[in-house]
């Protein structure tokens, strides 16, 4: 729901590199984004095209996004699971003393530029 | 061929923001000033919840109120005309969400208001309320001391399982409209063991603005959580 935002706050952050390493294009920028981060990949990119072509930097530049698996831990076993099958309780002990141990980000891991 | 030259950042997109929000509320703590950060789905009474609070705090402490909307004005005028106190209406321009940048803007058009110099005579306590919405907001730091939500009986006692994140970022979950609850298949109890689920800290205080029950207890939570912050 948020996307057109998460935008806009990824393009400033790219402006910014961009000016930092005297780069006039950008050509790909790379997200990683993890699969409990709320964020819809489509409307991600949907909104990038928007907002990204209305800049002379990222004019045609691609967002290319790159899935992280969330993945919870449990203190009760010590054991990992995967998050979205099996949510807060521990699947190999049973036990709800568990924690989200990556899934929430919402990061920008490169740029490419020509 | 052209060289493809990768530059590595590894930056969450949040990080801007969380760090300006941790300045906003260090300079708010400086100042004095209490932010409180409230939230809830369309419709479920923040605005009357909010007068109720008003009406009952404004002879002790000094208040102003901003309200963020993606258009309109009918909730700061309300506030304006049911309480007296300070309000200002905030457009996100058709965000669904506030972040600590526009947070710091309205706190900046506060204090151009003709009706008081907010630097020179600081408002003791400044409510934001955010845009209706239980998804957005939870993601992005206000700026705010606390963030409290509204959940209404109608909404049912579900919603802390159908959005997590939400519950888990709020201090306080005023459960509104208790009035109708012979009216609902809403369980306060599950309710508050799901809240609870996602937030063992989080206090649950049941209100019902139209008739002010409940009002009491969450307005003194407010004046204690502003006496404190002030020490």
């Amino acid at each position: 729901m948020h996307e057109l935002g998460i935008v806009f706050y990824i393009i400033r952050d790219v402006k910014q590199a961009a000016e930092e390493n005297n780069v006039e294009h950008v050509s790909t920028v790379v997200m990683n984004i993890g699969e409990v981060s709320t964020i819809v990949p489509e409307y991600l990119t949907d909104c990038w095209r928007w907002a990204a072509d209305k800049e002379e930097l990222l004019k045609g530049c691609e967002l290319k996004i790159e899935p992280i698996p969330a993945v919870t831990h449990c203190d009760g076993c010590g054991k990992d699971y995967p998050t979205v099958a099996h949510g807060k309780i521990c699947p190999h002990c049973g036990s709800p003393d568990t924690w989200l141990k990556q899934g929430r980000e919402v990061e920008i891991k490169e740029l490419l530029v020509r | 061929m052209d060289e493809v030259k990768v530059i590595e950042l590894k930056k969450s997109v949040f990080e801007a923001n969380d760090r300006n929000a941790d300045n906003l509320r260090t300079e708010l703590k400086q100042r004095g000033v209490y932010l409180l950060n409230l939230m809830s789905a369309p419709g479920s009474g923040k605005t009357t919840t909010l007068i109720q609070t008003i009406n009952r705090l404004k002879d002790k402490i000094r208040i102003a109120v901003m309200e963020a909307d993606i258009d309109s004005d009918v909730d700061a005028i309300k506030i304006k005309e049911a309480t007296g106190v300070e309000s200002i209406q905030l457009h996100t321009g058709g965000m669904c969400h506030l972040d600590a940048e526009m947070t710091r803007q309205g706190l900046a058009g506060i204090q151009d208001s003709k009706i008081q110099k907010f630097k020179d005579e600081p408002y003791d306590l400044v409510i934001l309320e955010n845009v209706g919405n239980l998804v957005c907001p939870a993601e992005f730091d206000t700026g705010a001391v606390r963030n409290a939500m509204i959940l209404s009986v109608p909404e049912g006692h579900d919603k802390p399982l159908k959005y997590p994140l939400m519950f888990t970022v709020c201090d306080v979950v005023v459960i509104n409209k208790i009035d109708v609850l012979p009216y609902f298949d809403f369980d306060l109890e599950k309710c508050k063991e799901y809240i609870h689920m996602r937030n063992p800290k989080a206090i649950v205080i049941p209100v019902c603005a139209k008739t002010g029950e409940g009002i009491d207890q969450f307005a003194e939570w407010l004046l204690t959580e502003v006496k404190k912050w002030k020490k």
